[in-house]
């Protein structure tokens, strides 16, 4: 990571003595975080991603905060110890030890992981750095591609070809920093559901197109993200998103995967793939190939109109502002598997040839 | 024709006489025995109110010594059989009419409206109850249990305020079947002149407060003899009353009955030893049920209780439990005074008796003086606006010209009545009378001042519990009174419940949900005092619903409201305060093993970290 990997135990205690040293002069202590959401990132455009404006809230000790501090500083303590130790815990399993705390327990996961992004936030580093991980899945490779890991016991090199996967498909791990890549691939095709993502493997489409297929899975991790963007990086391939046509596939999954959140905007800047576009399926995609609809939902609506007026990425991009109005004027939405109206292979045959003769042609 | 006036009751030779004539239900088959009861009424020299005593079925007033008895009564008890059946009296009807209606030829022909005419006939108040005993707050065993206490209760208190005594009562239930009760209510009232206690026991509509506008609790004059007759009725018995007026008088017993067809009392009477020096004792026996908890005695006597601080009640129920509600003041209410009709309350019926009875000469004399707050200016406006002349004689005057009166009457401006008239509990023996009996941590109450409805002086009062040992999760308990007595039933109907549910509670921290009463350890007590109370019934459960009535309980409750959620409010900031120091004290150790955690403090350095902390956040809360 290009972060200075700066003894993050130092830094943890660093903050801890700053705490202490200002109760200890009858002070109230107080903690500085950068506001994370979308009302505090700019979109970038070079090289292409959400930063942080550096708006920051401060959260001074009171009566109204004590429960938070404490918990926080508790959470940190924990965190030195992992680091210290060289171990790592779930997310969920951080919950579990915070209900040795007594009073100062977790009620609910979602309070002990906010307080996780919080330090997270606080000390502008990943969560796998505190000895945090995520429990969620990474997201899954097949194609013309070859990872080399390290073997555990023999810290040998270890390599890993994705065409030699049969049906099945090899998992991002949750930390990717280690990987090397070898690949001959004309690029990297992120896929959106684990469906779409099966028929081309099955029916071995890397080897007709010559590329990697990775299944996202919805919203890809912040693993997947980073998995993208290295190997990108490194083998200098273009990466093409095929998501749904709706809010949800180009404002939440596709934009994330390109630019980055509003919550991990700290970190934006290495998970994040700025030379993805867009192949499919586009607002006029759905006239060009007749594409079955349906209606778009409240939410879907609600989404894409705040989107118009909040998401940074959608207001830099007349592309997309454009895209945006196409798909409320129609009121429709579409899905991935849509295609299958005309034919089950017709994705694999047809559409995908069609659409990669013109990359030119992606949205941005 | 002297059996006639037999049919009609106190009005004794007067009133017998103009009714004889045409239309007396008497007719000829009339049993001899009649003539016993009716030659002597017009024998009672004194005024109507003396009539022979006569023993109905049952024993005999029992062993007091005959001398006594001779002196007091001088005529012997005289054995009366109720004989008469309405067939003997239908069937004399037609014969009258049936000259006119024959035929042409002389034929007989019989038509609908004769044959319709053959059941017409009248109908007697006390039947018309019998059939109709809902009305009286008798439709249900429980309820008819209730309301013969309430009756009594209501009568005692009526007579020791009119009297200036403080009340002191005495309420007996005793169980001796089944479903069969004997309610006894004993007070220390004026007593009831013995003439008169057959007829207000043992007839309908006979009273001394309908023909006033004074507030009191009984009004119609229908109450304690619709519960003598409803025990009656269930089980044969008569109610036995007990009275004496003063030291050195003698008390009386009666036992009276009333001739539920023609509305009048049967009775025997005695003198005997009573151990009062004045009062009244009232005894019935009547088919019942009792319970406990809302709606029953016991809740009627706690209210009234309440609503009555200067009564003192002893109450025995029929599980022989006593209890006694001691009273908060010596003070009696002050005496309530009479008065006039207002012009824009009187009905046009009424209206119309009381120009046909005035001893005003002419139209304008009659206004300024049956009426309150006419002046000549007024009567004359008045008379102006309805286009008569000032002039005209009362009693002359045509249904056409009455109306237009009784209109013009509506709308002329009239000063509103006086409204000394209406007496209030008072703001504080209301908060002292639910202090004694709701176990509740905040007690408020408020008079509002006199208003009026449609020419009627009103007053209401609210008084208002929170808390303690009340129930939480329920809806709010809510006690009725009007004119000191609590309604108990017919809630949903009442302007009070209306005006309760149209109050937001919500403003005052108070939950409620739409359309319903507030709920919560909430105790909502509401008087209304007026010279007419409007009731929608005769058994007098609940208020009409006055747009001016509804108005002044929602702005007392208002009140009321705002005072709770100040209480409220600084409990929830105390609340709120004790939370916030309690947080400190609970989360800033953690802040201190964290520290240690990290900095591998000891534990001296620990301790400093919590209590220098706690004391800068105490310090900065006091600051604020």
């Amino acid at each position: 990571m290009a972060k200075k990997p700066r003894d993050m135990a130092g830094r943890i205690l660093e903050e801890a003595r700053e705490i202490h040293a200002r109760i200890i002069q009858g002070r109230k202590p107080s903690m500085k975080f950068p506001l994370r959401s979308l009302q505090n990132v700019r979109y970038r455009p070079n090289p292409g991603y959400f930063e942080l404006k550096g708006k920051k809230k401060e959260r001074t000790l009171t009566v109204g905060t004590v429960k938070t501090f404490a918990q926080t500083l508790r959470m940190l303590s924990l965190s030195k110890e992992l680091v210290d130790g060289d171990d790592i815990a779930t997310k969920r399993e951080a919950y579990y030890v915070s209900k040795n705390w007594g009073q100062a327990r977790f009620d609910d996961q979602p309070e002990s992981d906010t307080v996780i992004d919080d330090i997270e936030a606080l000390f502008m580093v990943n969560r796998e750095q505190l000895g945090f991980i995520p429990e969620e899945k990474g997201g899954e490779v097949a194609g013309k591609l070859t990872v080399i890991d390290k073997d555990r016991e023999t810290g040998k090199a270890l390599r890993i070809d994705c065409t030699r996967f049969g049906s099945g498909a090899y998992s991002i791990p949750i930390s990717v920093e280690h990987l090397e890549f070898e690949t001959d691939a004309r690029f990297i095709l992120a896929i959106e559901t684990a469906g779409m993502f099966q028929r081309l493997v099955k029916h071995a489409y890397w080897k007709v197109a010559q590329c990697i297929l990775i299944s996202m899975g919805g919203v890809p991790t912040r693993a997947c993200r980073r998995f993208v963007r290295r190997l990108a990086d490194e083998k200098k391939i273009p990466v093409y998103v095929f998501v749904d046509c709706d809010p949800y596939g180009i404002g939440n999954i596709y934009r994330t995967l390109k630019v980055g959140s509003g919550n991990a905007a700290h970190i934006n800047e290495y998970f994040c793939v700025p030379q993805a576009t867009y192949l499919g399926i586009t607002p006029d995609d759905i006239e060009d190939y007749k594409l079955p609809t349906h209606p778009l939902k409240d939410v879907d609506i609600k989404r894409a109109s705040d989107a118009m007026k909040n998401d940074p990425f959608i207001l830099h991009f007349k592309a997309w502002q454009k895209a945006f109005d196409k798909l409320l004027g129609m009121g429709v939405r579409a899905e991935q598997q849509a295609l299958a109206k005309w034919g089950l292979n017709y994705v694999i045959d047809t559409y995908l040839p069609e659409k990669l003769k013109h990359p030119e042609r992606f949205l941005p | 024709m002297g059996a006639r006036q037999s049919g009609k009751g106190k009005g004794g030779g007067k009133a017998g006489g103009r009714v004889g004539g045409a239309k007396a239900p008497g007719g000829k088959g009339k049993p001899p025995q009649l003539g016993l009861f009716g030659g002597e009424a017009p024998a009672g020299k004194g005024g109507g109110a003396r009539k022979k005593p006569r023993r109905a079925r049952g024993p005999a007033a029992s062993g007091e010594a005959p001398a006594l008895e001779e002196l007091q009564s001088p005529l012997p008890m005289v054995q009366q059989e109720q004989v008469r059946t309405p067939a003997a009296d239908v069937g004399s009807e037609p014969a009258d009419a049936e000259p006119a209606a024959r035929g042409k030829r002389g034929k007989r022909v019989k038509s609908v409206a004769e044959s319709m005419a053959a059941r017409q006939r009248e109908i007697s108040v006390s039947e018309f109850f019998t059939k109709n005993r809902h009305l009286l707050g008798f439709d249900n065993p429980a309820k008819a249990l209730l309301t013969a206490v309430k009756e009594a209760v209501d009568n005692s208190l009526d007579a020791c305020e009119e009297a200036k005594i403080l009340p002191e009562i005495e309420v007996g239930i005793e169980q001796l079947g089944e479903t069969r009760f004997r309610v006894r209510v004993v007070d220390n009232g004026p007593g009831i002149v013995r003439g008169q206690i057959p007829k207000v026991f043992g007839k309908l509509l006979y009273g001394s407060k309908f023909h006033r506008l004074k507030q009191s609790r009984g009004q119609q004059g229908i109450g304690i003899s619709a519960a003598a007759m409803y025990g009656q009725l269930t089980t044969g018995k008569p109610a036995v009353i007990i009275s004496r007026t003063g030291a050195g008088r003698p008390a009386h017993r009666f036992e009276v009955k009333i001739d539920t067809r023609k509305n009048n009392p049967e009775w025997t009477e005695a003198v005997c030893d009573w151990e009062r020096e004045h009062g009244t004792s009232v005894e019935l026996e009547l088919d019942a049920v009792y319970r406990g908890g809302r709606r029953s005695v016991d809740q009627y006597v706690e209210q009234t209780a309440i609503a009555n601080p200067h009564m003192r009640i002893t109450y025995r129920n029929p599980k022989g439990e006593e209890r006694a509600f001691e009273r908060l003041t010596t003070e009696l209410p002050r005496e309530a005074t009479e008065i006039k009709p207002h012009p824009q309350g009187v009905e046009l019926g009424v209206l119309m008796t009381m120009l046909k009875d005035t001893r005003g000469r002419d139209l304008r004399g009659a206004l300024m003086r049956d009426f309150s707050r006419v002046s000549e200016r007024v009567a004359l406006m008045i008379c102006e606006a309805a286009g008569l002349a000032p002039s005209t004689r009362p009693r002359s005057l045509k249904t056409e010209q009455l109306e237009a009166l009784h209109r013009a009457m509506g709308q002329v401006k009239v000063m509103n009545p006086p409204t000394s008239c209406v007496v209030p509990i008072g703001e504080e023996l209301i908060r002292k009378g639910m202090e004694q009996g709701v176990q509740a941590d905040f007690f408020t109450s408020v008079t509002r001042d006199p208003a009026v409805y449609r020419g009627n002086p009103f007053q209401v009062e609210v008084g208002l519990a929170w808390g303690g040992q009340l129930p939480s999760e329920e809806l709010c308990n809510l006690i009725r009174f009007a004119n000191r007595v609590p309604l108990q039933y017919q809630q949903s109907d009442c302007a009070i419940t209306r005006a309760v549910m149209e109050t937001d509670w919500r403003h005052y921290r108070v939950q409620q949900s739409r359309g319903a009463l507030p709920s919560g350890p909430l105790v909502i007590l509401v008087h209304l005092a007026s010279v007419w109370v409007p009731f929608t019934s005769e058994s007098k459960e609940a208020v009409a619903r006055y747009p001016e009535i509804v108005h002044e309980i929602k702005l007392g409750l208002q009140i009321c409201g705002r005072r709770l959620s100040q209480h409220l409010s600084a409990r929830r900031r105390e609340a709120e305060e004790g939370r916030k120091r309690s947080y400190i004290e609970t989360y800033i150790p953690h802040i201190g093993l964290a520290l240690k955690e990290l900095l591998k403090l000891s534990e001296r350095q620990e301790r400093d970290v919590v209590d220098t902390l706690t004391d800068t956040l105490r310090r900065s809360r006091a600051a604020v």
